[in-house]
């Protein structure tokens, strides 16, 4: 089994109309057995600017520490919030800065720009940006997700059509991977609110 | 006051407090020649003079303005090879800012990290402080900004500044011209009047050096032919 599978997980984002939406399951595995059903992979770094992180959890929480303390520093000096494009470019410079012995992880980042312009982006663990415009996938379950949110996917979707979509998208897809699912977590993101909601799915 | 048994160390305070040193300094920067710079609402020049010390000097080879990025430039006062440094290095340090975040350095960031250059040299051993005092222009996501750096490394944001030789009747001759909505234009007319107050012999394009910052961001060093077009317009 890969590192990439050892704790299992699922992460995904789309992208509505202003308003964006980020997702991710709740296993917490050791191999084949579940270990924990309530863990966290989506973090805030800002009201309008998330990060979700699938791969090896060690390798996540570290990582994760690293970017809040760059983020605070940043907030300090410059004072004010970091724009997700700029943090993106962080997150892909300290990924590459471990070239040669990387962080087993793949970042999602889902933000709001100035303008409440919705921004996603996901990169693979030596931190090769990838932007979309509509939705990106990480994690165990990233096939299934890629195959779901394809056909699932319409531009524009009002933030509690894209609740359902990202919802339904994450359910189905970690339905066939073993390593994830136990449940999913969704941050709905609008100019003026965010709204976390818990999934019930099969809980196994 | 006992101050010049202690003005040979940088490294040790004066009884009274000072750091003789960065004293001296300054004063490498008054005698230096003329900067200044004025912040208008929709830009920002800053000016120099050019006194070259001899006639067979190419003086189109001579640069005292320079980038540090494409929309933050520099002027002097003082030593200009201890300028030379430090834009340099702050050049480096813009460039470093904008690979790891992708956006260009905020004017504000760039001049700390210079002061923060000078300061190194007031508090390191066996090194100098800089024989110079910066005016750095710029234009950023917080509209046109105007930076006096000096040698000990405290910085200011001004909206109207003089440095070098006749600082103090420049300084005087801006406070009584200086309006608040200026407007680029005007502001390099002010520049130029506050140059001419205390300039020995004829001014010229050839004896000045101007650069401007406007709302397209892109700061720029004015052409001799663009000086004179500006002169005649002050005559």
């Amino acid at each position: 089994m890969s590192i990439f599978e050892y704790n299992g997980s699922a992460v995904v984002a789309m992208v509505g109309k202003n308003c964006f939406a980020i997702a991710s399951d709740r296993r917490l595995g050791v191999n084949l057995q579940t270990i924990a059903t309530d863990f966290q992979r989506i973090y805030k770094i800002h009201d309008k600017l998330y990060i979700g992180l699938s791969g090896l959890a060690t390798d996540a929480q570290t990582l994760y520490q690293r970017l809040v303390f760059r983020h605070k520093l940043y907030q300090l000096r410059e004072e004010r919030d970091m724009k997700p494009e700029t943090f993106a470019s962080l997150v892909s410079a300290l990924l590459y800065e471990k070239r040669f012995g990387p962080y087993f992880c793949q970042p999602v980042i889902a933000g709001l720009d100035d303008d409440d312009v919705p921004f996603i982006c996901t990169m693979d663990c030596l931190g090769a940006k990838e932007l979309a415009k509509d939705f990106v996938v990480s994690g165990t379950a990233s096939e299934s997700l890629y195959g779901v949110c394809e056909s699932m996917y319409k531009p524009n979707m009002e933030s509690e059509e894209l609740f359902e979509t990202i919802s339904q998208a994450l359910l189905s897809s970690v339905d066939r991977d073993c390593l994830s699912g136990w449940g999913g977590h969704v941050l709905l993101v609008t100019p003026t609110e965010v709204v976390e909601r818990t999934l019930k799915g099969r809980m196994d | 006051m006992g101050d010049s048994q202690y003005s040979f160390s940088l490294t040790t305070f004066s009884p009274s407090g000072k750091l003789v040193q960065i004293e001296h300094a300054l004063m490498a920067v008054g005698s230096g020649q003329t900067s200044l710079g004025i912040k208008a609402a929709n830009g920002v020049v800053i000016a120099t003079e050019k006194k070259l010390p001899s006639i067979l000097v190419d003086e189109a080879s001579v640069q005292k303005i320079q980038l540090m990025t494409t929309n933050i430039g520099v002027v002097y006062s003082g030593m200009g090879p201890d300028s030379r440094v430090l834009v340099r290095k702050s050049r480096k340090q813009a460039q470093q800012y904008f690979r790891l975040y992708k956006e260009p350095i905020p004017v504000t960031q760039l001049v700390r990290e210079t002061a923060a250059v000078m300061q190194e040299f007031t508090q390191s051993g066996g090194v100098r402080p800089f024989g110079v005092s910066l005016l750095v222009a710029g234009y950023d996501d917080n509209g046109p900004q105007l930076y006096q750096v000096d040698p000990s490394g405290s910085y200011f944001s001004w909206k109207a500044s003089a440095m070098g030789k006749n600082v103090s009747n420049a300084k005087a001759f801006l406070e009584k011209r200086y309006t608040e909505d200026m407007e680029l234009d005007d502001a390099v007319h002010t520049a130029i009047l506050t140059l001419k107050e205390g300039f020995q012999g004829q001014i010229s394009s050839k004896n000045i050096e101007i650069g401007i910052i406007g709302v397209d961001r892109k700061f720029r060093v004015l052409t001799p032919a663009e000086i004179d077009d500006y002169l005649a317009e002050v005559e």
